[in-house]
């Protein structure tokens, strides 16, 4: 059984010493198309760190059973299963935000992060240790996700989760919202610089020249 | 015949897979360091997108679609709620089927392919198309039309990602922005680019 220190690293690491977004480029599309409001954010890294913590455990309590010449199309049935079921949840509880993520549940299935710690961390781990990792590198996510959803919506609506925190000009107030922090592509510059800050604080992670 | 023509353009330039939807973002960001590598798996995506689409569109319609089995004696049957786990299989299937046929028949290109063939699996790029064209009810043609345009436009998209990198390595960057971080930021630069063509109505 693994010490505690050991399972902290794997619930905790993956925050910021091995972000899957910033180190290991995984999972990179929804992190970009969704993050316009918090909201939509906030939902979408529930379902990303719950399906990744479950695939992980599902994965790793059957992995001495899997032949690996079929595994790929195993993990795939199990992630793609519990994909339904998130759906499913999302349409019965909270249709409108379901709308809006529109195919973007589905693609959780082809989110390589989840595919990616199958792969990498369940496929040889202790059930226990699989679904923390899987809870870890939700959370990684996540985190990048928040901070970028919280940028976007306070710097483009001057709102977060819908409450006015800096009142527009439209209505009144003194701010005028950011256009271009409302448009997607600015996700990517927002990663970009996330990265280069995660970076300056780990220099480890630095890039060798070529 | 018009209809198509605007459906293609809509899908290379309008609501590009890479820039404007970010779909297939892992493999576009990761394997765009060469020219000529980027070219092999934007050629493997056109294929795989323009074969899945359809192939899956006739699946949906035929089978899963609400109403759909009523040629099977089961008029109520409403079997959508599979839909992600058969796209899925389809796919997975289709670029394995592919796979096996390119070793054989062409071994030059299935070489030259490698390791991204079974890399297409897990692209959203792939998935996204497919449950696109699904949602917005595309017929068999459309969905061909769809599925070739939209790999057109992410195939454009990553040869022109790998040739500014290629240029960029020259250049004296920053530590922290090095590698990872700049590519980020050209691809955000690029989407703003690609953003010109939202307004254009066909």
């Amino acid at each position: 059984m693994a010490d505690t220190k050991e399972m902290k690293k794997a619930l905790f690491g993956p925050i910021v010493d091995s972000n899957p977004i910033a180190l290991h480029v995984l999972g990179i599309c929804s992190a970009l198309a969704i993050t316009t409001k918090l909201e939509t954010a906030l939902v979408m890294s529930l379902a990303l760190t719950a399906v990744c913590a479950f695939s992980n455990l599902f994965i790793s309590l059957i992995r001495n059973q899997i032949p690996s010449s079929v595994r790929i199309i195993i993990q795939m049935t199990i992630i793609a299963s519990l994909v339904i079921v998130v759906d499913q949840i999302l349409k019965a509880f909270s249709y409108e935000i379901s709308k809006q993520l529109s195919v973007f549940v589905g693609l959780i299935i082809t989110n390589c992060i989840v595919m990616g710690r199958a792969e990498a961390y369940a496929m040889k781990s202790p059930p226990t240790m699989s679904f923390l990792d899987g809870i870890g590198n939700g959370l990684g996510y996540s985190f990048i996700l928040i901070v970028i959803g919280t940028v976007k919506e306070l710097l483009g609506f001057g709102t977060l989760l819908g409450f006015e925190i800096l009142p527009l000009v439209q209505n009144g107030g003194w701010y005028t919202g950011n256009g271009l922090l409302i448009l997607p592509f600015s996700s990517f510059i927002l990663i970009g610089l996330m990265i280069w800050a995660i970076r300056v604080a780990r220099p480890e992670q630095v890039e060798p020249k070529e | 015949m018009e209809q198509y023509v605007s459906l293609l353009i809509r899908a290379v330039f309008v609501e590009n897979m890479a820039l404007t939807l970010f779909l297939g973002m892992c493999t576009f960001l990761a394997v765009s360091k060469k020219v000529k590598t980027s070219m092999g798996l934007g050629v493997a995506v056109i294929v795989v997108l323009g074969i899945s689409v359809p192939v899956n569109q006739v699946i949906f319609t035929v089978i899963l679609a609400p109403g759909a089995l009523a040629w099977a004696g089961f008029p109520d049957a409403d079997l959508s709620f599979l839909s992600f786990l058969t796209f899925i299989g389809v796919i997975a299937a289709l670029v394995q089927i592919l796979e096996m046929t390119l070793d054989k028949f062409f071994p030059a290109l299935y070489n030259a392919l490698g390791i991204f063939l079974p890399l297409i699996t897990v692209n959203c790029a792939i998935f996204g198309g497919v449950a696109f064209a699904v949602q917005r009810e595309y017929n068999f043609t459309e969905s061909i039309v769809y599925g070739i345009g939209s790999g057109i436009g992410w195939a454009i998209a990553i040869v022109l990602l790998a040739a500014v990198r290629e240029k960029l390595k020259y250049a004296d960057m920053p530590d922290g922005i090095r590698g990872l971080g700049s590519v980020f930021m050209i691809a955000g630069l690029m989407a703003l680019g690609f953003q010109s063509f939202t307004g254009v109505q066909l």
